[in-house]
Parts: C-alpha cells; sequence; structure tokens
C-alpha cells in the first residue's frame, strides 16, 4: 500500500493578540479547534486522533502542556502526538497530521498548533544562559540582522525593498479579520520612517508577539466528500541542516533549497513561479520574503527576488501572490505561525480565503522555517486530486 | 501497512552523566553503534526523529544542539516530538509507512540530574490550580499506590515482588544504576520514603540516551539476521486531572492493548517507574503469569527520562535479535501516574519466511 491521498477540510484559527487575557491556553486551542471542526461539518467524537504543536514549552511555562491540556482538546481515549521543531513547528506538525492519514493509519485527523505568549516571557525563554555557548542576547531580529545585511551586499538590493514587503503585509492584513496587527495606513515611506533596530530591520519590518493558535482537519479521500472544497496535499517536506557548521550559507541555506527542491518534485512542479498561484511563505522580518523567493526558486538568485518585490509581482494582484493574509509580519504566535501559512495556503485553494482571496487559485504552497535558519517545513496543496 | 522492523538498538544509561543537558557527546557513540549494528553510513538513514524535553535541559531548543550530533552537512529528513523515544518511533514508523522512506533512525535523550526531577516533572501539571501547590512525581505515584491498596487491588508486598525481581534481574544489566535483589521480607523491612513508597518502589533518577533503528521491508532483512518486526504499535492518552480519574486503572493502556494483537506474547518490557504501576500494566494488558516482564530489571532499575520507554522497545527487540523469544511486547509511558501509554508488539518471523 502506498502512500494515501489527503486533504485538508477544516481550517480554523483564533483572533491573534499580543494578548488574549480573555481565555486559558484551552480556550484559545478551542476556538481554533471548533472554527475547524465547523468549517469541516464534524464533531470531536468523530475525529481519530490529535497532533499538538508548538515552539519551546518555556514560552509558557508549562512542561509538555499537551498533557493537561489532553482532556480540553477532545484528546482522552484518542492518541496524542506532541510535535516540537522551533519555528517551523507549526508546518511540521501539520505534515505529521497529514502523514497519520497519508500512511493509512487514521481517516480523521485534527492537528492544533498554539502559542500564548502572554503567559511568560519569549525574551527571557530564549536568553537561558547555555554553558559554552555565545550569549545572543539580540532576540531573533539581532540574530537575523546579519543575514539580511549579508543578502543586500551580495544582491545589490536597495535598502528600500524590505519596507515594499512590510507595506504590503500590514495592508494585506486589513482584509483579513483575524490578524493581530491592522496598522491602517501603511506606507514604504512610514515604513522607513519607524524606528531602525537591527539595521537593517525597522521596527515596521518585523512580526509581532501574539496569542494565538491554527487548526486543521486532515482526512482520507473517502472522508474529503464530506466537504465541497478540499485542499488536496501535493506535497510535503521537512528539512533540517546543522548549526554549528563554520560552511554554512545561512543567506540561502542548503536545507531550504534541498527542500524545495523536493517539494517541487513531489508536487510534480517544474516551474514554480508559472504553476504555484499563491504562497503564504514565513516571513517574520521583511527581507526574508526576497530572501525565501530566491531559495524557494520563484526567483533567480542574488537579486531575483528583490526584483520580484520590487516589481509588485508578490502583491494581491502580483505574478505570485505573497502573503494575502498579512502573514507573519502581522501574526505571530509562533507555535501557531507555521501552521497558519499551511492553513492560509489551504484556504486559498478551496477559495475560502474571504477577503484576501486570490481569484482563481488552484495550487498554494505553505512554508515555514525556524531556529536559525536550519529547520524548514512546507506543503503544497492544490484543488484538484494529486494523480501522484 | 508495510514490514517495519526494530534493526538496531543503542543506550547509555547513567547515575550522573558528566556532560551537557542536550546529551550531545552521548549521541554521536550511540549512533557510531547504530551503523556498526547495521553496516549503514547516515546516508542510508531516510528520516530521523529524537525525542526530548526543554524543560529538563532548562532551556529552550535543547534538540537542536542534540540534531549536530547527526553532522548535518548535507541535510537531513528531521523531526522532533516533546515526548519519549518510543513516540519519536511512532512518528518514524509513519513516515515508512507513507512509503516516503524505508529507513530510519529514532534516538532520544535526557539529564535528569540536571534538576531536581520530581519538582521539574511538577511544571507538567495543569498550570492553574495544580502546578501552583507543586505536587512531586514521587508524591502522585504514592497516591495513586495508596489508592490500589485501599481498594485491595494490591499490597506493598505485592510491590516488593516486582522490585525484588527486577533488582536481581539487574544484575545482568550493565546500564542499570539499581541493582541486587534480596528478599521481599528484606525489602518490606526497609524505611518508607514516601508512604506506601519506599525508595525501590520508585525509578532512580537516571541520566541517558538511546536510539532505536527501523527498516521497511527487505532492507530490514540485509541488516538484520532476525528482525523485530513491529506487528502492531498503538498509543493512547488519558485526562491528566488526578482528582476526576480512577487512578488504580490506566484506560489508555487497555485501548491500547484493545488496537494490539497480543496473544502468545513471551516477554514484555514495560515501562513502570513505579512498582505499584507495574501492576496496573499488567492487568490493563491482561498478561498472563506465564510471561516474563522485564527481563533488563526495566524502569524501577534505570529510568533515563524521554528515552526509558523506548528503551523497553529494544530491550524487548533484543529478545527477538537473540533468539530468545518469538513474540514480544515494549511499552512506555508518559505524564503524570501513567496518563500516557504505547504499546508496541514485535515478532520474529524467520520461521515462516524459511529463513
Amino acid at each position: 500500500m502506498g502512500k494515501q491521498p489527503a486533504a485538508v477540510i477544516g481550517v480554523g484559527q483564533t483572533h491573534h493578540r499580543a494578548k488574549r487575557e480573555d481565555v486559558s491556553m484551552a480556550g484559545l486551542c478551542r476556538e481554533a479547534i471548533d472554527r475547524a471542526l465547523e468549517d469541516a461539518g464534524m464533531t470531536l467524537d468523530e475525529i481519530d486522533a490529535i497532533v499538538v504543536g508548538k515552539a519551546p514549552d518555556l514560552f509558557e511555562g508549562v512542561m509538555m502542556p499537551e498533557l493537561f491540556l489532553a482532556e480540553a482538546l477532545g484528546a482522552a481515549g484518542k492518541p496524542l502526538l506532541r510535535v516540537h521543531t522551533a519555528g517551523s513547528v507549526g508546518g511540521s506538525t501539520a505534515i505529521v497530521a497529514s502523514s497519520l492519514v497519508q500512511a493509512g493509519v487514521h481517516k480523521k485527523v485534527l492537528t492544533v498548533a498554539y502559542e500564548k505568549q502572554s503567559e511568560s516571557n519569549a525574551m527571557w525563554a530564549l536568553s537561558v544562559p547555555i554553558p559554552f555557548n555565545m550569549p545572543v542576547h539580540a532576540g531573533a531580529g539581532g540574530y537575523f540582522a546579519p543575514h539580511v545585511r549579508s543578502y543586500i551586499r551580495r544582491s545589490g538590493a536597495p535598502t528600500h525593498i524590505g519596507a515594499i514587503v512590510a507595506a504590503k503585509d500590514r495592508n494585506n492584513a486589513l482584509k483579513n479579520p483575524y490578524a493581530h496587527l491592522h496598522n491602517e495606513g501603511t506606507t514604504v515611506e512610514s515604513v522607513l520612517a519607524s524606528q531602525m533596530l537591527w539595521d537593517p530591520i525597522r521596527y515596521d519590518e518585523t512580526c509581532p508577539s501574539s496569542d494565538g493558535a491554527c487548526a486543521l482537519v486532515i482526512v482520507a479521500e473517502d472522508e474529503a466528500s464530506r466537504s465541497s472544497n478540499p485542499a488536496w496535499i501535493h506535497g510535503t517536506v521537512m528539512r533540517s541542516e546543522a548549526t554549528s557548521a563554520a560552511e554554512r550559507d545561512q543567506v540561502n541555506p542548503q536545507a531550504s533549497r534541498d527542500a524545495a527542491a523536493a517539494i517541487w518534485k513531489q508536487a510534480g512542479i517544474t516551474s514554480p513561479i508559472d504553476e504555484i498561484d499563491v504562497a503564504e511563505i514565513y516571513v517574520p522580518f521583511s527581507w526574508f520574503e526576497p530572501m525565501w523567493l530566491e531559495s524557494l526558486g520563484f526567483a533567480e538568485p542574488n537579486g531575483g527576488g528583490w526584483r520580484l518585490t520590487e516589481s509588485g509581482g508578490t502583491a494581491m494582484d502580483g505574478v505570485l501572490p505573497v502573503n494575502c493574509s498579512g502573514g507573519v509580519l502581522s501574526s505571530n504566535p509562533i507555535g501557531a505561525s507555521g501552521m497558519l501559512r499551511f492553513g492560509e495556503a489551504a484556504l486559498q485553494v478551496r477559495g475560502a480565503a474571504g477577503e484576501h482571496q486570490v481569484d482563481g487559485a488552484r495550487k498554494a504552497l505553505g512554508h515555514a522555517y525556524g531556529g536559525g535558519s536550519q529547520f524548514f517545513a512546507m506543503w503544497v496543496v492544490g484543488a484538484e486530486k494529486p494523480s501522484n | 501497512m508495510r514490514d517495519v522492523a526494530v534493526v538496531g538498538f543503542a543506550q547509555r544509561q547513567m547515575k550522573e552523566f558528566d556532560g551537557s543537558p542536550t546529551c550531545v557527546e552521548l549521541l554521536v557513540p550511540l549512533f557510531a553503534e547504530c551503523y556498526e549494528q547495521t553496516g549503514w553510513t547516515r546516508r542510508d538513514v531516510g528520516f530521523w526523529c529524537s525525542g526530548s524535553s526543554d524543560y529538563l535541559a532548562g532551556r529552550s531548543f535543547s534538540f537542536v544542539q542534540a540534531v549536530d550530533a547527526i553532522g548535518v552537512i548535507p541535510p537531513v529528513n528531521e523531526s522532533h516530538v516533546e515526548m519519549d523515544l518510543a513516540w519519536a518511533m511512532y512518528e518514524a514508523w509513519l513516515k515508512i509507512q507513507t512509503g516516503e522512506v524505508d529507513t530510519a533512525l529514532v534516538y532520544a535523550f535526557g539529564k535528569s540530574s540536571a534538576g531536581i526531577l520530581r519538582r521539574t516533572l511538577a511544571l507538567q501539571l495543569e498550570p492553574y490550580t495544580m502546578t501552583p501547590l507543586w505536587p512531586d512525581t514521587v508524591s502522585l505515584a504514592g497516591l495513586q499506590a495508596r489508592a490500589g491498596i485501599d481498594a485491595g487491588l494490591w499490597d506493598e508486598r505485592a510491590m516488593a515482588e516486582v522490585a525484588n525481581r527486577s533488582l536481581t534481574d539487574a544484575e545482568k544489566n550493565e546500564y542499570a544504576v539499581r541493582k541486587g535483589g534480596s528478599s521481599v521480607e528484606e525489602l518490606l523491612s526497609r524505611p518508607m520514603y514516601a508512604d506506601p513508597l519506599r525508595k525501590h518502589d520508585c525509578a532512580p533518577v537516571t541520566d541517558g540516551a538511546a536510539a532505536l533503528v527501523l527498516a521497511a521491508g527487505d532492507r530490514a532483512r540485509e541488516v538484520c539476521e532476525r528482525p523485530a518486526w513491529i506487528t502492531s504499535l498503538s498509543h493512547y492518552v488519558d485526562p491528566m486531572s488526578m482528582g476526576t480519574r480512577d487512578l488504580t486503572r490506566s484506560p489508555s493502556t487497555a485501548n491500547a492493548a484493545a488496537a494490539s494483537d497480543l496473544d502468545g506474547v513471551e516477554v514484555a518490557e514495560l515501562h513502570a517507574p513505579f512498582s505499584h504501576q507495574e501492576l496496573i500494566l499488567r492487568s490493563e494488558l491482561g498478561l498472563g503469569d506465564d510471561v516474563r516482564v522485564n527481563p533488563s530489571g526495566g524502569a524501577l532499575t534505570s529510568n533515563p527520562m524521554f528515552s526509558a520507554g523506548g528503551i523497553r522497545i529494544g530491550e524487548a527487540a533484543r529478545q527477538i535479535w537473540s533468539g530468545e523469544a518469538s513474540k514480544v511486547l515494549g511499552h512506555a509511558t508518559s505524564g503524570p501516574a501513567l496518563q500516557q501509554n504505547l504499546v508496541c508488539v514485535m515478532e520474529d518471523r524467520t520461521a515462516q519466511e524459511g529463513r
């Protein structure tokens, strides 16, 4: 028995905010789960297994929180898995959930990823001193700024490219009722006028810190007919590379390039820019849009990415709309951010993305990365059942 | 389902590991052992998955450094669960079932001695009403043991019998950190630790790491004379709430047993960190008196967090490889008082295959 077809028939997410003090962790997850189940026309009782994902436990201050959450998530009496693969975890979790179906083990799987950063302090959680390791003490922005500078130097990018991305994503977020940031009137000029935090990354070019969750219902072929618009999974991939290696190319990591090559092959795609209608790419800092466009093969290395962004090609009406939901730049519940990318990609090919829908989207990429760009998770979903 | 077997196993267990909480220094030699057993290099491994806990390591992303132990240039197909090795193995088994890969190496690690384990594990409880009371693991297990004694399901003597058998069997296990049986009477004369638990009723705090190798079909037959074919692999979770569940039962274990074919199991390696928990597990799994339990000595003699469950599967698989048994069971548990349980049944098929 080979790989079984699997499809997303339910997508749910919370309203993302800096502090969701109106709900507990369980309440936050249930908000997303209940929306996903309603979308799928299913009840929790029908679900065979549950896969939970989130970033480090220190972000909430609970060790293996899925254990105390088990009952609230409807997992009691069922199989429960907990995935943790750094920032890519939301994507990896969706992939593990889909593998339960693709392996033929289960027919109806619920997956949920969340982060409730307001329960603890993510900066503290990332700054615990580690013996024999050089402290960064700069947050994620300080870690990634040198990679961005290196990209600008290599590619000769004009310095306002990041601001184009930020203005685009923040305006896209105005069309997404769930987005954390609804900053009206954001323009390239206003982004460029915002405070420089980690040169060349300005305040308006960084993701917010959010509480939020995302849930998906993934089902086998014979259950997909419950939905009038299933998003079929055409390919999934995870790749990891070393953290400590002098030869790493952190601007365009080999794990990213390898993952892209594998996902396009699996999905039968030879020209991503022509065949992918819309992409949700993990862009926590604006400049990562052009960087990942190149790494993923949507544009030529060392300059194709920023040219595509600058041309308006990644806008809602562009050749490859990127992050129509507003992306990570507008909502960042860390553990859920990857699943939001995967879920938004599914919404697009289901024609269910609402105001930020791209007309006629048939094939979409969901992308997540984590750590210091060592960990990658991606999937391609389509409106048609895959032939492979 | 594809035929998948356990074909490699390596472990390190010790009272105190004199190294980093990410245990990278332990993992490198473990991988080397797995390569030696299979004749593979790391490029023969189709999928990697690890299990560990950030709270045990006292830092975020503790698995990130551990990934470096693989030597991941070029990059690898890799994942991680914040769970025991047994569930990392489950994810790898799934990956093989999808047909994407034919082989996997899974590993896990934990340095329990880096903190006060029973206190660290209190952070695993419900954070709003339970953790603020800091109920520690041993005390919670004590409540469970007491509930069974009060219900007349077992007594201190039955618990001591489990401990004595485990300590006696552990004498043959070079990795056991506590060993040496005596007699039930002698054990019962020892002082109480957390009434009704004596120290030997509780797993010792243990550091360690372990790795398992999985392979499908002919890839398994190529590298292993008697592969331990996985015939059932199933896991369930129960609600955590200590006040509303019957602590003398483990419904998740019963569910996993019901989903498995346990007929004819000769050896069972049960992950029971407390003596009375073995009694609960045996009952929920319906194991007869003729089933040999924990020939390795089990978790009462060595219990490295996040690998001890997977080690049960490895120890059970070894019984197949050596020809000592033809059908075995490996069990893993997680969470307070047997909240989450996994059952893996493995069989020898050399006779059917005429090999």
